[in-house]
């Protein structure tokens, strides 16, 4: 693909932990293009929130990145000054948060937490933000009544959609999911993908999605990576990755999955 | 007198209204449980299915006496669990009903090893000490197929999240549940740990006699562990029945809509027909809303509120 977005280079994230050095990704290379959404699978410690978090540059000690580039829209993420980051985070990459459904602040009602995002980020009035909040909430299928309730009045799908919603906002041109659609139906999931595929089209911004869901995944992604022990062990376009797995561990992947059985 | 029972957990007409007010806009009413009237027999599983919303979590909290229902009655083996009043009746209802969630780490305490939290239901509720307890420890171990000898010192941030559900279902073995009420408790999980955790769960029901009120959004796997599954719209159960009657012949337009939305990974979603889904979407939650009492059996065991055309 000759229009990347983001590029990857040999990207390798440590933890200093007590029992000495652990490497959880292992030198990684992948790229998304503008407008594409790249999946990415594979067993739970394998690595994939530790990637997600090192591109928005949100890991922490113990983490450290210890080798490796990541460029965004030509930017030099790993050289950013603390204030640029500051004001790129959200606006050009946003990103919804495995468990982000737990990730709402718990005393803010669903408007301040826009409130937060919105105002921080544009400057406009809080009239403004409300305004726009409540077009948020309307995309994502939430009453605009429930705009002044607080997280835990909400079932757990509802959060999870507030905060998909949160990470729209500011239209960034990356947006990471780190598994957005766990905690909702299979109907809501199929509204708020299709809506994303929309946005996506009018907007442009580009998607890496991370989930355990394969089947899903191959609805959604353009292209999957599959990792396993701090490496991509295959990527390949969806289809292909499907129809004819190279690995033995994706097709150990697919091959797991309890399939509905309709007779 | 104890009454003979076929139903370990019988639900009539449970109904539960949340009444909010928030400090900016109009007070105002959720009704999050309308009418529910389900049971289980011992040894079986009920899956609850449904809109995210509809109502499925607030019917675990009812079960598991975490608040009182604004009517209808929940009974357990016979005794309406609202009139159990005296310490030792609530706690051997505490004991025997046991909730496992959807965040496998949620209700594990980080500053105890894993054989604290399972020691110390096995003292308090087996008065079990010394050997005994060791032994007991051993023995729930091995029930979830959790390595002793690697788990037991460990505390819950150092094992996988298909570890820690194991451990949750270690405990509630522990206590001695007779049901066991799991939220979601696979959606957090790799799909390989999903399907071992699914088998244990299963095989907690066959060879230990366990009966699981199993809340998901995954219509895949409560096929393929409960007995009867009941589908959910706000906070009504709209069908229920044998998994494969409903699946194969579904009659409600919410199960309908449900099932044709369960990913295909063979689909690809490219927003074409992205609108004619949301307005049928939208069609029929707009049917399943109201508040429908006509029951129709389709099939023996097959029930569906009928929605007149
Ligand atoms: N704070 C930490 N200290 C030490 N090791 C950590 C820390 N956070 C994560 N790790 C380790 O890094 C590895 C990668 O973890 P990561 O959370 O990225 O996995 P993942 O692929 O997102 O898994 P899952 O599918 O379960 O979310 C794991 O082995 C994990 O134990
Ligand atoms: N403590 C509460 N106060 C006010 N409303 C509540 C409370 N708990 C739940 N609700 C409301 O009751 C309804 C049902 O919520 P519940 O959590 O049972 O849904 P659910 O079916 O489990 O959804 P999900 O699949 O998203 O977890 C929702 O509208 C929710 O906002
Ligand atoms: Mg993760
Ligand atoms: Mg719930």
């Amino acid at each position: 693909m000759t229009d990347k977005l983001l590029d990857v280079r040999g990207l390798k994230v440590d933890f200093l932990t007590a029992h000495g050095l652990f490497t959880a990704v292992k030198g990684v290379d992948f790229s998304i293009g503008r407008g594409e959404v790249l999946g990415l699978a594979g067993e739970s410690g394998s690595g994939k929130s530790t990637i997600a978090l090192a591109l928005m540059r949100l890991h922490r000690p113990p983490a450290i990145i210890s080798e490796g580039s990541i460029t965004l829209d030509g930017e030099d993420v790993l050289a950013m000054s603390p204030e640029r980051l500051r004001k790129w985070r959200w606006s050009s990459v946003s990103m919804v948060f495995q468990s982000a459904m737990n990730s709402l602040n718990p005393v803010l009602t669903i408007f301040e937490q826009f409130r937060d995002v919105i105002v921080r980020h544009t400057g406009v009035s809080t009239a403004e933000a409300r305004a726009r909040a409540s077009e948020l909430l309307a995309l994502i299928g939430i009453p605009q009544s429930r705009l002044d309730d607080y997280p835990h009045q909400l079932s757990g799908g509802m959060r999870q959609r507030v905060v998909l919603a949160i990470a729209l906002a500011l239209e960034p041109k990356l947006i990471i999911m780190d598994e957005p659609t766990t905690a909702l139906d299979v109907v809501v999931q199929r509204e708020i993908l299709q809506e994303i595929v929309e946005l996506k089209r009018k907007f442009g911004f580009s998607i890496l999605f991370i989930t355990h869901d394969l089947a899903l995944m191959g609805q959604f992604a353009d292209r999957i990576a599959i990792m396993l022990e701090g490496k991509l062990v295959e990527v390949a376009p969806s289809a292909e990755l499907i129809a004819n797995p190279q690995h033995d561990y994706t097709r150990r992947l697919w091959s797991s999955m309890p399939l509905l059985t309709r007779d | 007198m104890q009454q003979i029972v076929s139903e370990l957990l019988r639900i009539e007409g449970a109904t539960k209204i949340f009444h909010m007010k928030p400090m900016l806009g109009a007070a105002h009413e959720v009704v999050a449980l309308n009418n529910i009237s389900l049971s289980i027999r011992p040894g079986k599983a009920l899956a609850v299915v449904g809109e995210s919303g509809s109502g499925k979590s607030t019917l675990g909290r009812a079960v598991a006496r975490l608040f009182q229902l604004s009517s209808g009655s929940i009974s357990f083996k016979g005794r309406d669990i609202a009139g159990m009043r005296s310490r030792a009746d609530k706690l051997d209802y505490l004991r025997s009903v046991q909730m496992v969630f959807q965040d496998p780490f949620s209700a594990l305490n980080p500053a105890h090893t894993i054989r604290h939290h399972l020691e110390r239901p096995l003292m308090l509720h087996r008065k079990l000490r010394g050997t005994d307890l060791g032994k007991a420890v051993e023995e729930v171990c091995a029930d979830v197929e959790l390595d002793p000898k690697v788990t037991l010192e460990k505390y819950p941030h150092e094992l996988s999240g298909g570890q820690r559900q194991r451990v949750n279902l270690a405990r509630a073995l522990a206590v001695g549940a007779e049901l066991i009420i799991a939220d979601e408790p696979t959606s957090m999980l790799d799909v390989s740990i999903r399907r071992s955790v699914l088998d244990l769960m299963r095989r907690m029901k066959e060879t230990r006699s366990i009966t699981f009120l199993y809340i998901t959004h995954d219509i895949a796997t409560a096929q393929f562990i409960a007995d009867d599954i009941a589908i959910m719209y706000a906070g009504q159960v709209v069908e229920w029945g044998p998994p494969n009657l409903v699946i194969s012949n579904p009659q409600h337009p919410y199960t309908k809509l449900l099932l044709s939305a369960v990913p295909d990974p063979k689909v690809k979603l490219d927003g074409t027909g992205a609108r004619s889904f949301a307005s049928e979407a939208q069609a029929v939650r707009a049917l399943a809303r109201k508040v429908v009492n006509t029951i129709e059996e389709v099939q023996p065991g097959h029930f569906v509120r009928r929605i007149e055309a």
